[in-house]
């Protein structure tokens, strides 16, 4: 989403964007934050002369080890954010979106964050499911609908969680023990994090727990430019919020206890550290604010203020960003840094039951995940375990999916179908043969009634290519059936054939009328009369056959 | 029987007979059969029949009911069984005529055979069929019953019912069938009766040669029930004739351990088991050799029961215990070869080295694995705390076994062959196999290990108190684990304090506990309190350990928890802060979120929860506290003793849980020990401490007990809903009589208005006005009350249960006809 101006803006994108409402909403409020804190800054001048490769080889590291950075860009404006939203249409939980005939496409919800959807594309007869961040975990929004994944040909799972050891709950608990013993000793709480997502899930954790760990008369701020909307937009998406929360607006309560924390004054938001909060802030506190890269944003300040003292404690909840390689610049470091990334998004474990639940004929997913983890090579269980095994991709890689389409769908016109008269061939198989124009548009196939013989036209005018009728020739009838060989034998003798002998072979019957020196070759799927140049014999004996048969 | 229950019992036999009558539930009957049999086990049988002619008709009606009740029915059969279990009492019942009833004949066969229920509708009925194996059970106790089995056919009908549908019948016909065996071969067949069975009696024979069939039989149902019977009379019957059995039965269950799979594998562990505790098992008949083939045939889950079985045993020949031990040891053995970074024996004794078959079970599937681990754990460590353990104990490789499974299940080991990746994905994070493996690892505290392996242990317990990933269960037993550990670790010689290993330990292991009395998770708190009760109540005097308690803050953290938001913390809390002030190590908190206590004692506060706490546990844990701290002579409380038992036994005296009452009764009897001068009074072999001041006269301990108003607690409690309080209120009273009356105490008061105002207001409260306060007493009255009233009588009342009254078999019968007089009542109003 972070990305989306770069791909509508500057490549020529013409095309519309899918996404639901909060992930627009929420989505327009992280790029706001992140424009807002990189505007704030201006710099007279950029320098661009270091990726050249030869020059960024002798930089010190980390720059020299930097990938692909003649690919880096400036960050977007807010116009062109607007103008990027501006491309987007909304659409909702199993809605069905047809793209050119071609596909269906429905978001599901993906149990991750509010609005966020994995999707599905299906055609008549395929159907692929694009598993993108998904949780099974109970956080505030609608629990991931797995029941429609199910009957999939090929699934493709990505957005795996990036921290497959650390298990969010225990990661939930190491966060509030070290807030609590931090404030308990006089020191502060920075916590940089995104200003949506995982935060709402921390309030409420919080909530629970302040009481109960004497935190009560301590205060929480939280500071972004998009502090306000972030809160207030949370509690009004009511129809994407988990079940629980869903009811509590009927009470109606709001569905976040970040709004009674707000309401006792334990929890204030600001949106920069100018301003009121100067003057509201009160020590030893708990701060969230960003950004999580600790590069930009008022986190910052935050950094420079409490870094000196040992009993302040930097908490990193994000699992973004290395937090080592954050911390970097502001060594050395006097603050205590812990490191509880809160990743609710799909395990190894969770990602073995959800493919047993949903059991599609192929997976297909990032070489990352058929492989444990480099740093830990004996954790087997680090990575997916399926049966067939998971077909991998890399970066960039086109990839063939492992399904053919063998069918299409179409259509017949009312009027044609009325004119079919179907035989039955077999019991609940009936069989009509049907001679129409095949029209496609669209990828929609329709049989349309073939059109009238054409006129003689005076041949003055020269007919347009497009015009063109196709040949409708009067096609024989279709034959089905078999020949019992005994009766059409005695059917012979009846026509005045004699001296008729029958003769097995591998594949059916060879009938030699020994005086007429002919032969029948009578097999499964054909029928051969061979006779020496006697068109009359041939055709009475054709005739003979067909009796047997089927016509339609 | 007495004459009441005689007069009531044809009406009851009567209600039980006619259809129209709902019957009693199955409890009633039950009783009624109880009553019965211990009116039948005091005295003659027959007599009883004679003078209550009507239960034998009620035999016979329900015998010739057309559509009997299954309940009725069942119950007649086991009645019959009773009464037939004495000789003559059975042989009357043969031959009975019946008084009114126009059919005669001879009742038993009727019950019990051919002609009786067992081919009637009411056979279909599982009561029914239970009942008639019940009262051939009761019955077979004579010689009589043997031939009465073999004229009637029974024996043929329980071994059908071995294989019935109903778990309880199948069960009883299989016991019924061994009691019917030892009733046979009791008598002129005991002694060593010859294998081949020529000389066995008829009974037994058939019942044997069944067994025999059933052994041979290809459907492993029967082979099993073959084997229960075997089992229960191995388990049973102690007779010599069992050792002939063996060796006529030993090749047929030989021969089961060449079938693949062998059948019925659990009940043939528990027969050889049965076998091998029985004399049998001491008489050399081939019995190793069998347990020795049957281990080795065995898959390694099944073959556990039977090697810890086998280590249990007091005789048995020392290879098949070595082997039995090998058995146990071998999944074990296969953790540590796999976790292995340099090949190498892995230091178990031979025949524990992994073989493949357990290997095999490893990798086939997941439940398998785990299994077979939390199996192997459970076993091992059971028989560590058997006497009869295996001799050398394999310490140090058992303790590096729990610790590789300890790591494979943190993922923080690292494998290098295929069974260890495979291990590594089965185990990482598996809460079961933890749980098994921190259990053992805590019972291998007992013994010693090298110091290398020691560190490792306590690296890795403080790995799983360090990682947020431990599940509160995980968590729990990690904690008790690492207590035991400690407690178990040596001393430092030179002095007695802590080594320092365990110092350094310590000073690890207090930041971690400090955060988890910060976890948001309540069991998390709970659990890291507990352990640091049992740790400071072990080790409060240790100068190391003080130290580094009160450096820790872990102390402060303990005492914002006295105000958790969940009732089991703040109880735990509460005996944690009481330890802790026991050994002075208890600071109040004087944080600067919490002005408000900054000034109260900890005294004050747990008196706080006493009188306030909406939960039961918290205010129980402060008067155990209380209690404790009363015996210990703390120093909040010798600071003014009376003053403080006053406050609690004023706070405990309004509680509404009945136990913080009865722990108030226990401290109020602490208090009067010390008052009279005789702790530790009630433990006889107790040293006699030299006393610090000579006992109080009685006259002054009576007053002290008045000012702080014990009677009155006393005497309240003695009228409590709740008969423990009760009880202990009376054994308090009468422990101060018995103190007061050889002393000669202070005189009688006589009818001095105090004795009669407090003696009227104990008659209300008696009657259930507990309002009225008792207000200021002498101590005079005070005695003078206690000697008026029958505390010993008052005792003898509150022994006996509450439905002493209700339990009498007259009551019985009578409830049982009031429930049909009530409902033809009911009947009559309809009209």
């Amino acid at each position: 989403m972070m990305a989306l101006p770069y791909i509508t803006e500057h490549t020529g994108f013409t095309g519309t964007v899918y996404a639901t409402e909060p992930t627009v909403q929420i989505g327009r409020l992280l790029m706001e934050e992140l424009v807002n804190f990189i505007e704030r800054v201006p710099k007279a001048q950029s320098a661009s002369l270091w990726k050249n490769k030869d020059t960024q080889r002798l930089l010190p590291s980390p720059l020299k080890d930097a990938v692909e950075v003649s690919t880096w860009r400036r960050c977007y404006t807010m116009q062109e954010v607007n103008s990027a939203l501006s491309k987007i249409q909304l659409v909702g939980y199993s809605q069905k979106i047809e793209l050119f005939g071609a596909v269906q496409v429905t978001p599901l919800s993906s149990g991750y964050a509010l609005g966020s959807s994995n999707w599905i594309i299906q055609s008549h007869y395929e159907k692929v499911s694009y598993v993108s961040g998904s949780s099974l975990l109970t956080t505030h929004p609608q629990p991931m609908d797995q029941a429609s994944l199910k009957n999939s040909d090929v699934l493709i799972l990505t957005g795996l969680t990036q921290i497959p050891t650390a298990n969010p709950d225990g990661m939930v608990g190491e966060f509030c023990s070290n807030l609590a013993l931090t404030v308990r000793n006089g020191g502060n709480v920075l916590v940089p994090c995104y200003p949506s997502g995982v935060i709402y899930d921390l309030l409420e954790c919080l909530y629970q727990y302040i009481d109960s760990a004497g935190l009560s008369s301590i205060p929480f701020y939280f500071i972004s430019p998009v502090a306000n909307s972030s809160l207030e937009f949370s509690q009004i998406f009511a129809e994407w919020l988990c079940h629980n929360k869903q009811t509590k607006v009927y009470l109606p309560e709001p569905p976040f206890p970040h709004a009674e924390l707000i309401q006792t004054n334990k929890l204030k938001h600001y949106p920069s550290i100018h301003g009121d909060f100067s003057n509201d802030f009160r020590q030893p506190c708990v701060v969230f604010t960003g950004h999580p890269s600790l590069r930009f944003g008022d986190v910052v300040h935050f950094m420079e203020l409490w870094g000196k003292s040992s009993l302040n404690t930097v908490i990193f909840t994000e699992p973004d960003f290395s937090y080592l390689e954050a911390l970097a610049p502001y060594q050395p470091l006097a603050m205590k840094c812990i490191y509880c990334p809160i990743d609710t998004r799909l395990n190894f474990i969770q990602v073995s039951k959800l493919l047993k639940e949903v059991q599609p004929l192929h997976v297909v997913c990032p070489e990352q995940y058929t492989q444990p983890p480099p740093a830990q090579s004996h954790r087997v269980d680090l990575m997916i375990d399926c049966q067939p095994p998971a077909m991998s991709y890399r970066r960039a890689e086109v990839l063939a999916l492992p399904f053919r389409r063998r069918y299409e769908k179409i259509e017949i016109m009312p009027e044609l179908a009325d004119s079919l008269v179907p035989m039955e061939i077999k019991p609940g198989i009936s069989l009509a043969t049907v001679s129409a124009v095949l029209h496609t548009k669209d990828n929609k196939h329709v049989l349309q009634p073939p059109p009238r013989p054409a006129q003689p036209t005076g041949g003055k005018k020269r007919k347009r290519p497009s015009d063109d009728i196709p040949d409708c020739k009067v096609l024989k009838p279709l034959l089905s059936g078999s020949i019992p060989v005994e009766q059409f034998v005695q059917t012979l003798e009846k026509h005045g054939f004699s001296d008729i002998k029958v003769e097995d072979t591998a594949k059916g019957h060879i009938v030699l009328l020994q005086e007429a020196e002919t032969l029948i070759q009578i097999e499964e799927d054909s029928t051969h009369i061979i006779c020496d140049n006697d068109e009359v014999l041939r055709v009475r004996l054709r005739d003979l056959v067909l009796k047997f048969l089927q016509k339609f | 029987m007495d004459p009441e229950c005689s007069r009531l019992l044809p009406a009851l036999c009567a209600v039980l007979v006619d259809p129209r009558q709902p019957v009693a539930d199955d409890t009633c009957l039950e009783k009624l059969l109880d009553w019965f049999k211990t009116v039948t086990e005091a005295g003659p049988s027959l007599l009883l029949l004679q003078e209550n002619p009507c239960l034998v008709e009620l035999l016979f009606r329900v015998l010739k009911a057309h559509d009997p009740r299954p309940r009725v029915l069942s119950f007649s059969l086991r009645l019959a069984g009773l009464f037939a279990a004495q000789e003559d009492c059975f042989q009357y019942l043969q031959v009975t005529p019946s008084s009114s009833v126009s059919q005669q004949g001879e009742l038993l066969p009727m019950l019990f055979g051919e002609s009786g229920p067992l081919g009637g509708a009411a056979w279909t009925a599982p009561t029914v069929r239970s009942g008639w194996l019940q009262g051939l059970r009761s019955l077979a106790q004579h010689p009589g019953a043997l031939r009465f089995l073999a004229d009637c056919g029974a024996v043929d009908t329980i071994f059908s019912l071995q294989g019935d549908s109903s778990l309880f019948v199948a069960s009883a016909a299989g016991q019924l069938l061994v009691h019917i065996l030892a009733l046979a071969m009791r008598g002129p067949a005991e002694g060593h009766p010859s294998p081949q069975g020529c000389d066995w009696p008829a009974c037994a024979q058939k019942i044997v040669c069944h067994v025999e069939d059933s052994l041979r039989s290809t459907a492993t149902l029967q082979v099993t029930q073959a084997l229960n019977v075997l089992t229960t009379t191995f388990g049973h019957c102690h007779s010599p004739w069992t050792q002939g059995l063996w060796v006529r039965l030993s090749p047929l269950v030989a021969c089961l351990l060449e079938k693949d799979p062998i059948p019925a594998s659990h009940s043939l562990v528990d027969l050889l088991l049965s076998v091998a505790r029985s004399p049998v098992g001491s008489s050399d008949c081939g019995l190793w050799e069998t347990l020795a083939q049957t281990l080795s045939h065995l898959s390694p889950t099944q073959a556990g029961p039977l090697a810890l079985g086998i280590l249990k045993l007091q005789d048995c020949p020392q290879a098949l215990k070595t082997q039995a031990f090998g058995v146990l040891l071998q999944p074990l053995a296969c953790v540590l070869k796999a976790a292995a970074q340099a090949p190498g024996p892995p230091g178990f004794p031979e025949g524990a080295t992994g073989d493949s078959i357990t290997v095999d079970t490893f990798l086939s599937s997941k439940s398998a694995c785990v299994g077979l681990l939390c199996q192997a754990l459970a076993h091992l460590e059971l028989l560590q705390l058997l006497p009869q353990r295996p001799s050398p104990w394999p310490q140090a490789p058992l303790l590096r076994a729990a610790v590789a499974i300890l790591r494979f299940c943190h993922g923080s080991a690292a494998p290098t062959s295929d069974v260890g990746g495979h291990l590594c994905a089965v185990l990482a994070g598996c809460v079961r196999v933890q749980r098994a493996a921190l259990d053992f690892l805590g019972t291998l505290s007992q013994g010693t290990g090298p110091q290398e392996l020691v560190t490792q242990v306590f690296a890795v317990l403080l790995e799983y108190l360090t990682s947020p990933d431990s599940s509160p269960m995980v968590l729990k037993k990690a904690f008790q684990a690492t207590l035991r550990w400690l407690l178990g670790s040596p001393k430092a010689p030179s002095c007695c304090d802590l080594d320092p290993h365990t110092q350094l330990f310590l000073g690890e292991l207090l930041p971690v506990l400090r955060k988890r009395l910060c976890s948001p998770c309540w069991e998390a708190r709970d659990s890291g309190l507990e352990f640091l009760t049992q740790v400071t109540r072990h080790w409060g005097g240790q100068a190391a350990f003080r130290h580094a308690l009160l450096a820790s803050e872990v102390p402060e953290l303990t005492g914002q928890l006295l105000r958790d938001p969940e009732s089991y913390v703040r109880a735990s809390a509460v005996t944690a802060t009481g330890q802790l002030s026991s050994w002075g190590l208890y600071a109040t908190p004087t944080g600067p979120e919490h002005p408000e206590v900054q000034q109260e004692s900890l005294f004050t506060e747990l008196l706080h929860i006493l009188s306030t706490d909406s939960e039961g546990f918290p205010r129980r844990a402060v008067m155990h506290v209380f209690t404790q701290w009363l015996k210990d002579g703390h120093a909040d409380v010798a600071e003014d003793l009376e003053q403080f038992v006053a406050r609690v036994l004023q706070a405990a005296s309004q509680d509404l849980d009945w136990e913080v009452r009865a722990q108030g009764l226990e401290l109020a009897l602490v208090f009067l020990e010390q008052l009279l001068g005789q702790p530790g009074s009630r433990c006889p072999y107790a040293v006699a401490l030299p006393e610090a001041a000579p006992p109080a006269t009685l006259a002054q301990v009576l007053q002290a007990l008045c000012r702080v108003q014990l009677f009155e607690f006393a005497l309240r409690a003695l009228f409590d809903c709740d008969r423990p309080v009760a009880q202990k209120s009376c054994d308090l009273l009468l422990f101060l009589k018995a103190k007061a009356t050889p002393c000669g105490g202070p005189q009688e008061a006589g009818a001095s208005p105090d004795v009669v105002s407090v003696e009227a207001a104990l008659q209300r409260w008696q009657a259930g006005e507990q309002g009225q306060p008792l207000g200021e007493l002498e101590p005079e009255a005070v005695m003078a009350v206690l000697r008026s009233m029958d505390l010993e009588g008052l005792r003898g009342m509150l022994a006996k249960s509450s439905d002493h009254m209700e339990k009498s078999p007259q009551s019985l019968l009578q409830d049982m006809l009031a429930t049909v007089g009530v409902l033809g009542e009911n009947e009559a109003d309809c009209y």
